[in-house]
């Protein structure tokens, strides 16, 4: 680890970068630091296409999750409208074979489906985090202890081990369904954390908190985790897309309680009455868009996250040059 | 205040210096598997530095100089030899209180000023941490008041604004002035600064350098200051140690020592230093050779195959570190009292 | 010593009196930003002649990496060339298309960059590095690209032995005589290297600035050598052009900068260096720090830090005056003289 001890100039400036700007364009500078991280987070979301779109998007569904009762009028669950309408002035969006108002639904049923994906992104980020970061720092049989359950789960087909554990779970609503997510779905972000954490190890600041006297766990929570919070959150959010379609995904075959209101058990119960087949496509369609809304929000924040940490991404205003020859 | 400077082998010690080390051997295993190398990092280092001075350790890269540096700092440990600091062996600390009591005695100042600042936190962070490890005894508001006194004597000023600072916010060298102040905080005896204005522009090299020898003058604290430019140890320091490939190449005061270089290495080092004063010389190619990376040396004089003054002897035998002159020392079997041939420049 | 490579028909060697090989007028680079635009190179003019050796100095921020990336045209995006011509052997290049370049790289004018380590293919062995930049220029027989590649590295003092090594075997020195080796396949008239030793140690460095003057005074090339370290360039370099806040400071021959330095700046950079012969002086460097250049003063960029400003400095910006053979951006100079345009 010596320093190599060249005469080496102060900080060197690329092509495409401005001169002054000579540090390494790593975390970004101060974005994610102490209180005023959110102000600038917020200006930045706004400032960025992707974020906004994928912000708002995510917004959309959060007040749906949030006050159903204000947006959708009608009960979900109850059998009592005619069935199999299509789309009118009083049911938006049709009913189902069951005689349910499928707008209603789908407006309901976006509160599980958040949940479900919050807190399993939730869960397993902390997980990836933890057991990445922490394999990294402390390395060692740690790290190869750590790595090997990782790389296990990692290496192991997804939809196959998800369907094996399906089978021997106790079939019980929401907790069996995030426990399966999360086992499946963090060993992706535990290898990028620790990869980061490794090319972090040498960093001075690090060994300058080590020379001062630090405990290496403080040091892993406090000084290697806030500095990789972009990464987190990145992390954070392509979890929170595998999750919904995952969970969607098992709750199509009928894993979770398909009692319970969902746009994945939507999709159950579509499928289960041949929906497409018989013509009855909104009650497909509508479950399935939206799934594929709210996992798009989540890639657009991720992409704007991304740039939003890491500059060098960022799109570049192509410049009209004038020229006097 | 006249202070012994003693550490060659063979003087007299009148009194204990601030620190000693003992031939100092780190080696490293490179080579995974069945192939088992030795890197020799540094072999055999013995030195000292005593209290209220600036010792210089210059070398090229692959001299050993910031490996000295990381096991003064208890980075890593030595793989053979003996620190003594104040008299006691470091081997002999071992509670988590005694380390962490010779961590605050000796700290490392760090080479760059862009990653040894954690960007997530305000400048105060690591300061307040120190004060928070080393002086448990302050309170909350006292440790930001010495927080601020501590910014200002390393010329961060105003050190109240200054702490509120992130470190993007800051140059280069405030950077670097933090990271003094970081070491300042633990009320060190000795900082080791691992060449801490190496990746600063050149203007302001100098007000670092200024601040080390203040630092040296009014809170009396002695310093390592490990570099590979031989002109700002000169303006700094007051004694030089010059390494080549692991070893200890020639040692003493730091005018002697470039005045009349006595080992053909360090004639080589100062010949090559540009200096745009001197008048236009450009003589016949210079030495090209760069320093060797040392994998399981056999004796004899590393520095044997660049150096034209080689003789069979230097090929057989590793030249002992001989003291040719009071505090002024080299390794080499052709270095005499009186002078050494001329071998460059 | 050293024949002159091949070279293809018609891409006669500029020889002298045939012109200046390089005339830049009034070079300005700004930066595209969010937040508004930077002019990173403003208002940059120089010629150099064939055979010139030509050093630009300044600290981090100054512009000279900018302008040096300009002259090559590499310049990406946010960063572009806002006004001014590069005159290349009589043909403005600042315009032309990647397709008219072509010709010009490599031929006429080749870049060394500062470390062999990020511009070398770290998979490729130097011998099909070398050959892929010749056939990327024309030349097809293997024979002709075998006999040239041992020929460049033998001039730079390599054994040719090492064609098949990677860049990772070899040391730092010898990859940055490879990445010079290089530069040279086709000889080309003017050779831009942007701090092409600072990964080196002192002793390397200093062999290699004097193989680089050695081959300079053989070939024939000139050269732009760029770097923070203006005691580097002090015995090898011709004329020195010092710059500051993407400004020329001061443009005049080596020696008289050395010896007579005009701009406070020089002046002040030079006694940044401390001096391993004659007497230990105290030295205070330039307080202060680089200045920011999306916020441009309204007169001159130094005057916040200059040891005789005066409150002209402060709302005129200056212009470059010449004083004997050298020009000077500072107001102390102003005094009867023309301002050089």
């Amino acid at each position: 680890m010596a320093a190599t001890g060249l005469s080496t100039g102060p900080g060197q400036a690329g092509p495409g970068q401005l001169p002054g700007m000579a540090g390494p364009a790593g975390a970004a500078p101060g974005a994610w630091a102490g209180s005023a991280a959110l102000g600038r987070l917020w200006r930045a979301v706004r400032s960025n296409r992707k974020a906004a779109v994928g912000a708002a998007i995510l917004a959309v569904f959060c007040v749906l999750a949030a006050v159903p009762g204000l947006i959708a009028h009608d009960n979900p669950e109850a059998d009592a409208y005619p069935r199999s309408l299509g789309p009118s002035a009083q049911h938006l969006l049709g009913t189902t074979a069951y005689g349910q108002d499928i707008f209603a639904q789908a407006v309901w049923g976006a509160r599980e489906t958040l949940i479900i994906a919050l807190v399993s992104g939730v869960i397993s980020t902390v997980l990836s985090a933890v057991m990445g970061i922490a394999a990294a720092y402390l390395g060692g049989l740690w790290d190869g202890g750590l790595n090997l359950i990782t790389d296990i789960l990692l290496v192991i087909p997804t939809f196959p081990l998800l369907i094996v554990l399906v089978a021997y779970l106790p079939n019980g609503g929401l907790v069996p369904l995030i426990a399966v997510l999360v086992i499946t779905g963090y060993s992706y972000g535990a290898r990028q954390l620790r990869a980061q954490a490794l090319s972090m190890r040498d960093r001075d600041f690090l060994e300058a908190a080590r020379v001062r006297g630090e405990r290496r766990l403080y040091i892993v929570f406090v000084e290697i985790i806030p500095a990789l919070t972009s990464l987190i959150v990145a992390t954070f959010l392509g979890t929170a897309v595998y999750n919904v379609l995952a969970a969607a995904g098992l709750q199509f075959i009928g894993f979770g309680d398909p009692n319970s209101l969902s746009w994945g058990t939507m999709l159950y119960w579509a499928e289960n009455n041949a929906a497409l087949q018989t013509g009855q496509y909104l009650w497909a369609i509508v479950p399935g868009a939206c799934i594929a809304l709210l996992g798009a929000a989540f890639a657009l924040l991720n992409y704007a996250f991304d740039e939003i940490g890491n500059p060098a991404l960022r799109p570049v205003r192509k410049y009209r040059t004038r020229h006097d020859a | 205040m006249t202070e012994p400077v003693a550490g060659q082998p063979g003087t007299a010690l009148a009194t204990e210096p601030l620190l000693r080390a003992e031939r100092l051997t780190k080696h490293f295993r490179i080579g995974g598997g069945l192939v088992r190398r030795r890197l020799h990092a540094v072999d055999e280092v013995t030195f000292s530095i005593g209290r209220q001075e600036i010792v210089a350790l210059a070398g090229e890269s692959g001299s050993g100089k910031s490996t000295v540096a990381r096991m003064l700092a208890k980075v890593y440990p030595p793989t053979s030899g003996e620190i003594y600091f104040g008299g006691r062996p470091l081997s002999a600390l071992r509670s988590r209180a005694d380390l962490l009591r010779y961590r605050g005695e000796v700290p490392l100042v760090f080479q760059d000023p862009f990653s040894s600042l954690n960007p997530v936190f305000r400048v105060s962070h690591g300061v307040l941490r120190s004060l928070q490890l080393h002086r448990p005894e302050l309170g909350k508001a006292e440790r930001h008041d010495e927080a601020v006194r501590l910014f200002e004597i390393v010329g961060l000023t105003p050190g109240g604004d200054v702490l509120q600072r992130y470190p993007h916010e800051l140059s280069g060298g405030q950077r670097q002035r933090v990271g003094f102040a970081q070491a300042l905080a633990l009320r060190p005896k000795l900082i080791v600064a691992d060449e801490p204005v190496s990746m600063l522009d050149v203007s302001i090299r100098i007000g670092l350098l200024n601040l080390m020898a203040g630092l040296r003058d009014s809170q009396g604290v002695s310093i390592l200051y490990i570099t590979h430019d031989i002109a700002s140890a000169r303006y700094v320091a007051d004694r030089l140690i010059v390494m080549y490939a692991g070893q200890i190449a020639e040692s003493g005061p730091v005018e002697d020592v470039l005045a009349s270089p006595r080992h053909p290495y360090t004639q080589l080092l100062l010949s090559a230093v540009p200096d745009p004063r001197a008048p236009l010389a450009v003589g016949a190619e210079t030495d090209r050779g760069e320093p060797p990376r040392v994998i399981d040396p056999t004796p004899g004089c590393r520095f044997r195959w660049r150096c034209p003054l080689a003789v069979e002897e230097c090929h057989q035998v590793t030249p002992p570190f001989r003291e040719l002159l009071p505090g002024h020392g080299a390794a080499c079997h052709l270095a005499r009292a009186t002078a050494t041939p001329k071998a460059f420049g | 010593m050293m024949p002159n490579g091949s070279r293809p028909p018609g891409t006669a060697h500029a020889g002298a009196g045939d012109g200046p090989v390089l005339a830049v007028h009034g070079l300005s680079v700004e930066y595209a930003l969010a937040h508004g635009t930077v002019r990173a190179v403003d208002d940059v003019s120089f010629e150099l002649e064939p055979g010139e050796f030509l050093g630009v100095v300044g600290e981090s921020g100054c512009g000279k990496s900018t302008l040096l990336f300009a002259i090559a045209h590499l310049l990406v995006p946010p960063a572009a060339i806002t006004a001014g011509e590069v005159i290349f052997r009589g043909t403005s290049i600042a315009g032309m298309t990647d397709r008219e370049l072509a010709v010009v790289r490599w031929r006429g004018l080749s870049v060394v960059m500062q470390s062999a380590m990020n511009a070398l293919n770290p998979v490729a062995s130097v011998a099909a590095q070398f050959a892929d930049a010749m056939k990327a220029h024309g030349v097809t027989s293997r024979e002709e690209i075998a006999d040239r590649s041992a020929e460049v590295l033998r001039m730079v003092g390599i054994d040719p032995v090492h064609l098949k090594s990677y860049p990772h075997q070899l040391s730092g020195g010898m990859r940055q005589r490879t990445m010079i080796a290089m530069a040279l396949l086709f000889t080309p008239d003017l050779v831009i290297m942007d701090e092409p030793t600072s990964a080196l140690d002192v002793v390397a460095q200093r062999s290699l600035m004097v193989q680089i003057k050695q081959l300079q005074q053989d070939l024939g090339f000139a050269i732009i050598f760029v770097t923070h370290d203006m005691s580097l360039v002090s015995h090898f370099s011709d004329r020195l052009i010092v710059m500051y806040a993407g400004q020329i400071a001061e443009y005049g021959a080596t020696r008289d900068v050395f010896d007579h330095p005009l701009h406070p700046y020089s002046a002040g950079l030079l006694d940044a260096f401390p001096s391993i012969t004659g007497p230990r002086l105290p030295l205070t460097g330039i307080p202060g720090r680089p200045p920011d250049l999306s916020r441009p003063l309204p007169g001159c960029a130094f005057a916040p830090r200059c040891p005789k400003v005066s409150t002209a400095c402060e709302i005129t910006a200056p212009p470059l005056y010449r004083v004997g053979g050298t020009q000077v951006r500072c107001l102390l100079h102003a005094d009867g003289r023309a301002p050089d345009d």
